[in-house]
């Protein structure tokens, strides 16, 4: 049987996520998949555009890649838009003359920005927001403008803005309706949200209806306003609504809405039944949605029914039956939300306000003319009861108890009325980005995803927008307690707490040796290899003493305990710290002459650094010595704690660069070694944004921008790599040395034993935003104590080598018999491009025969 | 077991770690738990990584068995008996000690 053929116009977000289902599904062989974009690149996350702005590049949006669909067998033609469909034929037409033949076509076209046929609209820096290109065109408009105008108080039009001033530009807001956001929300919802972003600096204009664009007088344009006034301004941003992308329907024929789109049937059919029409350029029950999730849904839907038509011949039952509306997001930093018919349209609805000027909190629930059931609501400035409000929408639930309590703040006594996750049926859609209904959840987790970052895994659950968060956390709770699951996060049997209980206990309590805190919140008087090496680590990161100080030093775990990394043989590697990787010849030299010396086997570490292999118990001292008298300090390769900051060459000699990379990782380096975290901790930083130091890599991530540095945070590699996420931009050098003190603390404080930083703010509720605010707003209160807590540390380092050389008692230890000089007999080594390793079992065997012919 | 030997003196071995003798040409891991004078004594030869490190390890209790943890591989060892916890079949060989006038002394 030949294959058939599809072909997708548009390769945005709905297409490429049409092309992933079907070329990821079983009956991806008998389908050839052929996809045209008018765009130069493949698909990428539309809905973070914004963060391009951020330091995002176009790599990190892109949602696939050439060779992941060269490996699909997906072909693709970039930079070529379908000009022509020939319905009997079957066959389109590119813009470079191609014509391919279809069994099924698929319209994937979005939509475009709407620019008012304002005069004067046509000039350079008149621009609008959609693509990548176009925000690049932003990018360099931005850099040679001081003001800019966003025309449009939408919810992209805000973002807009928030890009616009993140630039540096004086920024106006001109709307044309009377209020901000007008279609999703009201008027109480409006005016606060106007003051909020105003207070930020923004100035907001409504009811502004522009008649021309002209040359200004301060600045580039002025725009002519219908009421008289004008406004002057470098560059004008259009953000007025988009409209369907329906060009090909309209040449070739196929039936439109009265005012554009596409339309289509339930099963996302157009008026022609070989072509379908997914996304943003689809008019479905005279509708078109402008929001990515209904577009997935239309997806699956064409999906489901191409292969019921041309392969299974089972007729497709799955129907696009519309699609919630409802968004919560950050516009400028101000919560936002709303929910169903945030207007209260339906008759006989009634409302509850809640409006705290104060605060600067509004909330607005609209319900049903019996009070029984939530419509809709508006939340403006804090926006925690989404999830509750639109699960008790979409699943027409009966409110709750007082349903006004559903938007007043928890007074203390009363909790808040959350939703019982268990009066919602399995079918909820718990997630809308990605379509994860409460019972795949519980499935998931009766499978053994028992976190939120395995369960984020396993389903997607809330790792789009992460508005579900919260609820996903509870469904996870809910369906664990019912498992009869105990979750038991007792750190081992001898202390029933966490490691954060146990660093809060240590810390508030003031304590300073392992027998006390087991004494007071211990069971039995030994501990073990778990808990003694947790407290070790909590102890050194409040205290920092000397770890092999009496008392302490049976704490230290295998590398912690001899100051070296324990090999598979029980001989050790040593790593001198070789900050930011800047090293001089001579210090290359000793380096070089003591692994010559001692026979050392010699690798170049992945944190640029040098680390030397095969150096028995008794040599340690001795190798040490002649480090630390050569100028080497210790590296901290043994320890749970800062090893290394990598770094490029930077601005002191890459022709590239923007700032002094080196310098900045040197001083980094410094100022954290030493420090006791839950694991290892690796930074890096960048002189540029070309990135050569791979800090979004690291757990802190620094890259430098013309403006100042930009910091990430909370990526790893090794066995589950994670990018980093920005944390902060354009920082001065306090700033970011500030940021890092709070983030590094309060990991050190509150993450569980053996926890990489990635992990710890994935299973953090609230996430990089919650983060965020401790961090930078301060809202635990704590930052001043957390910068005191690091500034002591930083105060108090030594050099653990030092000191152990300097102490005859401690290097008692350090020798393989406590009653013989000898050594350990059991080591064998063999030779392999020129340097020594270990034998192999096998080798063994024939290094014995050999000694005893 | 009349031939007790002397190998270090109790203050070499600081509470709650271990080192290691050579006594009789084999490796014995003698392990300090506490402050006091209890000591325990084993093969130094980590059978699971085969490497001599045993007395390296970490020591402590689990459910009221006093044990030490391989430093290579973390498998629990009953300090008394030599047992393997996770493995029935593995154990060490246990050796007397004794602390006899300061000196801690290996039968
Ligand atoms: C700044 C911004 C923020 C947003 N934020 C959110 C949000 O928070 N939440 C949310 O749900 N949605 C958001 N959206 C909307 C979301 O991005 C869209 O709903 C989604 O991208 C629609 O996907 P699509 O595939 O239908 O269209 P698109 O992603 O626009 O893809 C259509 C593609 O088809 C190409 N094309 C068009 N005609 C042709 C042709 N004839 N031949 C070849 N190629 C063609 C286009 O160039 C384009 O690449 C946002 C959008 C923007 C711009």
């Amino acid at each position: 049987m030949s294959k058939k053929r599809i072909i997708v116009v548009g390769n945005g977000m709905v297409g490429h996520n049409f092309i992933n289902t079907l070329a990821t599904s079983e009956y991806a062989s008998q389908f050839e998949i052929l996809t045209f974009s008018e765009e130069p690149r493949l698909a990428y996350d539309r809905v973070q555009l914004s963060k391009y702005f951020s330091g995002y590049t176009a790599a990190d949006l892109a949602l696939t890649t050439e060779s992941e669909y060269n490996e699909k067998g997906v072909i693709f033609t970039l930079n070529d838009k379908v000009v022509g469909i020939d319905t009997h034929a079957k066959t389109i037409t590119t813009a470079s003359g191609r014509i391919e033949g279809y069994d099924k076509l698929v319209l994937a076209t979005g939509s475009y920005p709407f620019v008012p046929p304002v005069p004067g609209k046509d000039q350079d820096h008149c621009l609008v927001y959609r693509t990548i290109e176009d925000l690049e065109a932003i990018s360099a408009s931005a850099a040679v403008s001081k003001t800019g105008v966003v025309v449009g108080g939408g919810l992209l039009g805000l973002e807009a803005a928030n890009a616009l001033k993140a630039a540096g530009l004086e920024t106006h807001v001109v709307e044309f309706a009377p209020r901000l956001m007008a279609v999703q929300l009201d008027e109480g919802g409006g005016k606060l949200l106007r003051r909020k972003i105003e207070n930020l600096g923004v100035t907001v204009h409504t009811e502004k209806n522009t008649k021309e664009i002209v040359a200004g007088e301060e600045c580039r344009y002025r725009m002519n306003f219908a009421d008289g006034s004008f406004l002057e301004t470098d560059m004008i941003l259009f953000s007025a609504g988009i409209r369907p992308q329906d060009e090909l329907a309209r040449k070739f024929g196929l039936e439109l809405g009265e005012r554009g789109g596409i339309v289509i049937n339930d099963f996302c059919q157009t008026s022609n039944d070989d072509i379908y029409a997914i996304g943003e350029c689809a008019l479905w029950d005279n509708k078109i949605y402008g929001l990515v999730a209904p577009g997935y849904q239309m997806a699956k839907v064409a999906y489901n029914h191409i292969i019921g038509n041309l392969i299974t011949h089972i007729p497709s039952e799955l129907a696009f039956k519309g699609a919630d509306m409802s968004t919560k997001l950050k516009l400028l930093g101000v919560d936002v939300a709303s929910i169903g018919d945030a207007h209260g349209r339906t008759a006989g609805s009634q409302s509850y306000v809640f409006n705290d000027d104060i605060g600067e909190v509004y909330k607005r629930l609209i319900v049903s003319a019996d009070g029984k059931k939530v419509l809709g609501a508006v939340l403006v400035g804090e926006a925690e009861s989404y999830g509750t409000l639109l699960q008790l929408m979409l699943n027409n639930m009966d409110i709750p108890g007082n349903a006004a309590s559903l938007i007043l703040p928890a007074t203390d006594g009363a909790a808040a009325v959350g939703l019982g996750v268990s009066s919602l049926p399995d079918t909820a859609q718990i997630c809308s980005c990605f379509d994860v209904t409460k019972g795949q959840i519980q499935e998931a987790v009766r499978n053994g995803c028992h976190t939120m970052g395995a369960l984020k895994e396993a389903t997607q659950a809330s790792t789009g927008c992460g508005g579900c968060a919260a609820l996903v956390k509870q469904v996870m709770d809910a369906e664990l307690e019912s498992m009869g699951v105990e979750v038991n996060t007792d750190i081992c049997e001898h202390f029933a707490y966490t490691r954060a209980q146990l660093a809060d206990i240590v810390r508030v309590q003031g304590y300073s040796s392992f027998e006390q805190v087991l004494e007071g919140h211990g069971k039995g008087e030994y501990g073990c290899e778990i808990c003694k090496p947790a407290l070790g680590s909590i102890l050194a990161s409040f205290n920092n003493e000397y770890v092999l100080k009496d008392g302490l030093i049976g704490l230290q775990d295998t590398n912690d305990i001899f100051l070296g990394n324990m090999q598979k043989d029980g001989t050790y590697s040593i790593v001198p710290r070789i900050a930011g990787g800047e090293i001089t010849p001579e210090k290359l030299i000793v380096l070089g002459e003591i692994a010559r010396d001692y026979d050392l086997y010699t690798k170049i570490t992945g944190g640029q650094r040098i680390d030397l292999f095969g150096a028995q118990l008794h040599q340690l001292p001795e190798i040490w010595k002649k480090l630390v008298d050569a100028g080497f300090e210790t590296g901290h390769a043994y320890g749970k704690s800062l090893r290394t900051v990598k770094s490029c060459v930077g601005s002191t000699w890459c022709r590239y660069g923007v700032l002094d990379s080196v310098s900045m990782a040197i001083a980094l380096e410094n100022r954290y070694k030493g420090l006791r975290s839950p694991h290892k901790i690796k930074f890096a930083v960048s002189g540029c944004t070309r990135e050569c130091a791979e800090a979004q890599s690291k757990d802190i991530g620094v890259i430098a921008t013309e403006k100042g540095w930009n910091l990430y945070v909370c990526g790893n590699g090794g066995m589950r790599p994670r990018h980093a996420d920005l944390f902060a931009t354009e920082l001065d050098d306090d700033t970011l040395i500030k940021y890092i003190d709070r983030v590094l603390m309060f990991y050190v404080r509150t993450a569980d034993r053996l926890q990489r930083t990635s992990v710890w703010m994935e299973n953090m509720e609230g996430g990089l935003d919650y983060l965020k605010n401790v961090v930078i707003n301060d809202s635990l209160n704590i930052c001043e104590e957390l910068e005191n807590a690091m500034t002591k540390v930083v105060g108090t380092y030594q050099c653990e080598w030092k000191t152990t050389i300097e102490n005859p008692e401690k290097l008692k230890r350090f020798s393989q018999f406590i009653n013989s000089d000898k050594a350990d007999d059991n080591l064998a080594y063999v030779r392999e491009r020129g340097q020594r390793r270990p034998a192999t079992e096998l080798e063994r065997i024939e290094l014995v025969d050999l000694n005893s012919k | 077991m009349s031939n007790w030997v002397s190998v270090c003196e109790l203050k070499d071995i600081t509470p709650g770690t271990g080192v290691c003798a050579l006594h009789n040409g084999e490796q014995v891991a003698i392990f300090r738990v506490s402050a006091n004078e209890q000591l325990y004594a084993v093969s130094n030869y980590d059978p699971f990584s085969k490497a001599n490190v045993m007395s390296r390890g970490i020591t402590g209790a689990l459910g009221g068995r006093v044990m030490v943890a391989a430093p290579m591989y973390k498998q629990h060892f009953d300090l008394a008996t030599g047992e393997c916890l996770e493995d029935a079949e593995v154990s060490l060989k246990v050796y007397p000690v004794r602390v006899n006038a300061g000196q801690v002394e290996l039968g």
